[in-house]
């Protein structure tokens, strides 16, 4: 009774809230108002039914924080089992492998187009999650390095008539001098400046790429870009995006096997370590200028390499695909997904890109979504649908590290 | 010979408040020296200008260093650097990485006495491979000499106190410093645990061949273990001596017991 | 000369409507540490509020005096609203976490929130009333101030006095001052910590709408969109100022919109945002404690 009185009270909040901008729409230049009185009942009804579930999530959070500190052992979710066990994972894994590289032999085009944005999105996010997901740095303006990549590419073949396989490396490493030469002066400054500091670098030259038409030839952006060449061959638009298709599989498996590598390493620990404390890592000899370099560098290069993809798959880009709700979305992918964690982020790529796309009615509330999520994740799942574990090691035995 | 850490005439200045003024200190290999005073006398401040966190304003700290026997004057080095020339330290607030393992800890410690970076570990070459079985491996000692190696894949945080001090020991020990800097170890301990943070902190002392710069306020602790005691009083030093002279200095009775303590 | 008035002016009232939105920020940042980064979104969701009511004092046939003071206030009353709604969901649970967390979620709210006015209202650009009127002694200066851009600063130099009378002398505003130092020991000493964020919310939202409904007059047009730019260089006056000082907020909000209307008449419009942003970083990594802040070492 207490909770339903409670949750009236919510309710009549909520209509109190949102009556001007939900129920009222106004027309200055005719001069009419219109009301739209339904919407206010769903937002009674949504606010009433969401204040039970809310509560409901408080109390188990709250509970589970008791939890924890009662028992000392964490406990492995079940979706966590699977993952670590061999015996599970392993059929998992290639299961999950061999749907991938039939796929497009399965689906139409339109649909191999979509999955190949998803796993864009999947290098993108496993890309930050080094930034953000292990180093523990903000960075809010990861999207202009994906700029870099993509423009480097669009660019150089314009000018110089330079091939994608040539590019890729370049854009990479275009990306990765951008993030030192951005993260030199950046990077010493408290997380929260850092944030704003790279949002604000983001803006920037998406800003300029916008305004300079003579480098970048401004908002209308740069067409007709080729798709990656295969030995010379000449392909159709199928076979081209099946070929990109399997590229961007293989660039994912690169960068899955690349992050999980630099996570179970020396970079690795020194990265989570100054996640937690800074000046115990410095006393402990760690360079944390180096160390967050070598992070922000290693995530601008696979934002430059899928950037370099993404010029090459949809041929055709300009400023308008780098704002900063790009660099949001990537970014609710990592939280999403659980920071750190890499399973975790290549699910919530795919959820949060596939959902969207294949139930339409959905999908202009896409954003909404987005965002609603990372407010949710934070408070009631800070540590993501797929929480990382922490490594065990073994000691004293000849075969050492496993 | 040379002593492993000399501080010279150190000053530092917050402002117009002097907190350290004209300290001199020298600890030798092999000793444990203690530096006590009353609250805010400034011996954490002194710890962080020997640390790097703070640039002294006046004065100079030099170390042997630990690599090459070189004296080197370390003032505004980056503590990072002065970790690496064999100083490692302790902090007077737990300063653990909480969400990390009671391993991984100590592995952190290791980093100053390994080298592998983005190469190796993308490439895992046999270098690296060996240098991370030994991290293990040496991390995995430290713990058990240090008594917490049923906590090796335990998260830092749910350690109990005392277990925590002693793995923060263990974290400053794995980077096989030549002066280990223990602030305020046995804060929050009982006599009990106290007696066994002496003993620990003795056999350390001979087993790894480490000197000891410590702070701290028991005085019991600091009198059965320390060679040499140094008592700083408003940021100057008061008197400097062996356990038993310094337990007979009046100055040093009035500075802990105020003046009127005879009347 | 005229043309530089014209720049200083019109530098002037952007100034002033920057000062209005940083002081949310830089009182929120003041109190619980937390770049609230929705809270453009309060002052887009401000004008929007004002445009509605001014929609309906329009049909209603009202007075534009009686419009303008009905669309600030009942605009401030929801701003307020909204703030503190904001504040007990995305970020109250979170007071105990991580630093970036509240961040993280703020980031969510903003994306929510702008979400929200373009699925409920529209994602074009709608007219916005003037709702200030010609003021016949305005006559002689109006080749470089129009009566928009006086009631803005006046407007705005009125609230800056009311809030800093208000922190100085109210009890409530002493509660702030005390929890912004230290909270723990404000908590201590009997202050409800919750009252004092909800009304640093209230406040800051309160003065964001009002903003909001100023430029929404002023400029003829607003969008769901706004509020981010907008945002981000409010953000930037605070810095600019000394985050956490509320002279700090105004005198940053002032440089802002000067450098921005100079650098716009005086060098490109093309890069008018540019302008913001280079200011942003340059500060940030040049002097992160701003002009009238205070730099704290690092405690261990």
């Amino acid at each position: 009774m207490k909770g339903f009185i409670r949750s009236l009270q919510v309710a009549l909040w909520f209509m109190f809230l949102t009556f001007p901008i939900m129920v009222i729409k106004v027309d200055i230049v005719e001069k009419t108002v219109q009301w739209r009185w339904m919407n206010l009942v769903y937002v009674g009804i949504g606010s009433f039914v969401l204040s039970f579930v809310w509560r409901f999530l408080m109390e188990k959070k709250n509970k589970g924080i008791k939890a924890r500190e009662e028992s000392r052992d964490e406990k492995l979710s079940f979706i966590q089992k699977i993952l670590t066990e061999p015996r599970y994972n392993r059929p998992l894994f290639l299961g999950l492998l061999l749907f991938v590289l039939v796929f497009p032999w399965m689906f139409s085009t339109y649909q191999t187009n979509i999955m190949i944005s998803a796993l864009l999105y999947v290098v993108l996010g496993l890309g930050l999650n080094i930034v953000v997901g292990l180093a523990g740095l903000l960075d809010l303006g990861y999207v202009a390095f994906y700029a870099v990549g993509a423009y480097a590419y669009a660019l150089l073949n314009y000018h110089f008539h330079l091939g994608f396989w040539t590019v890729l490396p370049i854009g990479g490493l275009l990306a990765a001098i951008f993030g030192i030469l951005l993260g030199i002066p950046v990077l010493r400054l408290r997380g929260d400046y850092l944030a704003i500091v790279t949002l604000g670098f983001g803006e920037i030259i998406r800003l300029v790429l916008e305004n300079w038409d003579e480098f970048s030839f401004g908002p209308s952006g740069i067409s007709n870009i080729p798709r990656p060449g295969f030995f010379g061959l000449h392909l159709t638009v199928e076979q081209a995006t099946i070929y990109i298709y399997y590229l961007v599989v293989i660039m994912s498996l690169i960068t899955i096997f690349v992050v999980n590598r630099l996570q179970n390493s020396r970079l690795g620990r020194a990265w989570l370590a100054l996640r937690e404390d800074e000046i115990a890592c410095e006393a402990m000899g760690i360079d944390r200028m180096k160390t967050k370099l070598a992070a922000f560098a290693l995530g601008a290069t696979w934002a430059g390499f899928a950037g370099v993809i993404f010029a090459a798959k949809t041929t055709f880009i300009n400023p308008a695909s780098f704002t900063f709700m790009e660099s949001a979305i990537i970014l609710s992918i990592v939280v999403l997904g659980g920071m750190g964690s890499i399973p975790g982020v290549i699910l919530a790529a795919f959820l949060m890109i596939l959902l969207p796309e294949y139930l339409r009615a959905f999908s202009q509330y896409r954003m909404l979504l987005f965002g609603a999520s990372m407010v949710l994740v934070m408070v009631f799942r800070p540590q993501g649908l797929i929480p990382n574990v922490r490594r065990k090691y073994l000691y004293g035995q000849k075969q050492g590290v496993r | 010979m040379l002593p492993i850490l000399e501080v010279k005439d150190l000053c530092m200045d917050f402002g117009g408040l002097r907190a350290l003024d004209h300290i001199n200190l020298e600890v030798f290999s092999d000793q444990i020296v203690a530096l006590i005073g009353p609250n805010g006398a400034g011996k954490t401040t002194f710890f962080n200008c020997v640390t790097g966190i703070y640039e002294p304003t006046h004065g100079d700290i030099l170390v042997l260093s630990r690599d090459d026997g070189q004296r080197k004057r370390i003032n505004g080095l980056k503590p990072n650097k002065i970790t690496e020339l064999g100083l490692a330290r302790t902090f007077q607030n737990i300063r653990l990485f909480p969400n990390m393992t009671v391993l991984e800890n100590v592995m952190i410690g290791r980093h100053t006495r390994t080298r592998s970076w983005i190469f190796g570990a993308l490439f895992r070459d046999k270098k690296t491979v060996q240098e991370e079985q030994e991290t293990v491996e040496v991390s995995y000692n430290i713990l058990k000499k240090l008594q917490l190696e049923k906590y090796v894949n335990e998260i830092a945080s749910n350690l109990p106190y005392g277990a925590q001090r002693r793995l923060e020991i263990a974290r400053a020990l794995a980077a096989e410093p030549s002066l280990l800097l223990l602030d305020e170890p046995a804060a929050g301990m009982n006599p009990k645990e106290t007696k066994q943070l002496e003993e620990l902190i003795l056999q350390i002392k001979e087993q790894e061949r480490v000197s000891i710069l410590l702070i701290e306020h028991d005085m019991k602790l600091v009198m059965n273990i320390s060679e040499m005691v140094y008592v700083v009083e408003y940021g100057r030093l008061l008197a400097k001596g062996s356990p038993r002279e310094i337990k007979e200095d009046e100055r040093v009775i009035k500075a802990y017991l105020g003046e009127d303590h005879d009347a | 000369m005229d043309y530089f008035w014209d720049l200083f002016f019109s530098g002037l009232t952007r100034g002033s409507i920057y000062a209005l939105i940083a002081l949310g920020y830089t009182m929120v940042y003041g109190i619980i540490e937390l770049i609230n980064f929705a809270h453009g979104e309060i002052y887009m969701l401000g004008a929007f509020t004002g445009l509605i009511v001014a929609g309906i004092c329009s049909v209603l046939g009202l007075s534009l005096i009686s419009t303008l003071v009905l669309a600030i206030v009942i605009a401030m009353i929801y701003a307020s609203a909204y703030g503190v709604t904001v504040e007990r969901i995305a970020y109250r649970p979170l007071r105990n976490a991580p630093r970036l967390s509240p961040l993280i979620s703020a980031i969510g709210m903003s994306i929510f929130l702008q979400n929200y006015v373009l699925l409920a209202q529209t994602s074009k650009f709608v007219p916005f009333p003037n709702l200030i009127p010609d003021f016949a002694f305005m006559q002689p200066f109006e080749d470089f101030i129009g009566p928009s851009e006086l009631v803005i600063i006046v407007v705005t130099a009125v609230a800056m006095t009311v809030l800093t009378l208000f922190i100085k002398y109210t009890k409530i505003g002493k509660a702030m001052r005390a929890t912004a130092q230290n909270r723990k020991m404000a908590l201590l000493c009997g202050v409800n910590v919750d009252h004092v964020i909800s009304m640093t919310f209230i406040i800051g939202s309160a003065l964001a709408a009002l903003g909001g409904v100023l430029i929404g007059s002023y400029m003829g047009q607003i969008n769901f969109f706004i509020g981010f730019i907008a945002g981000i260089k409010a953000f930037t006056a605070a810095v600019l100022g000394g985050i956490g000082s509320i002279p700090g907020a105004v005198l940053g909000g002032l440089i802002l919109g000067w450098t921005e209307s100079f650098a716009t008449g005086y060098v490109s419009s093309d890069y008018q945002d540019v302008f913001a942003f280079c200011l942003l970083v340059l500060i940030l990594i040049f002097r992160p404690a701003g002009i009238l802040g205070r730099t704290n070492t690092k405690k261990v």
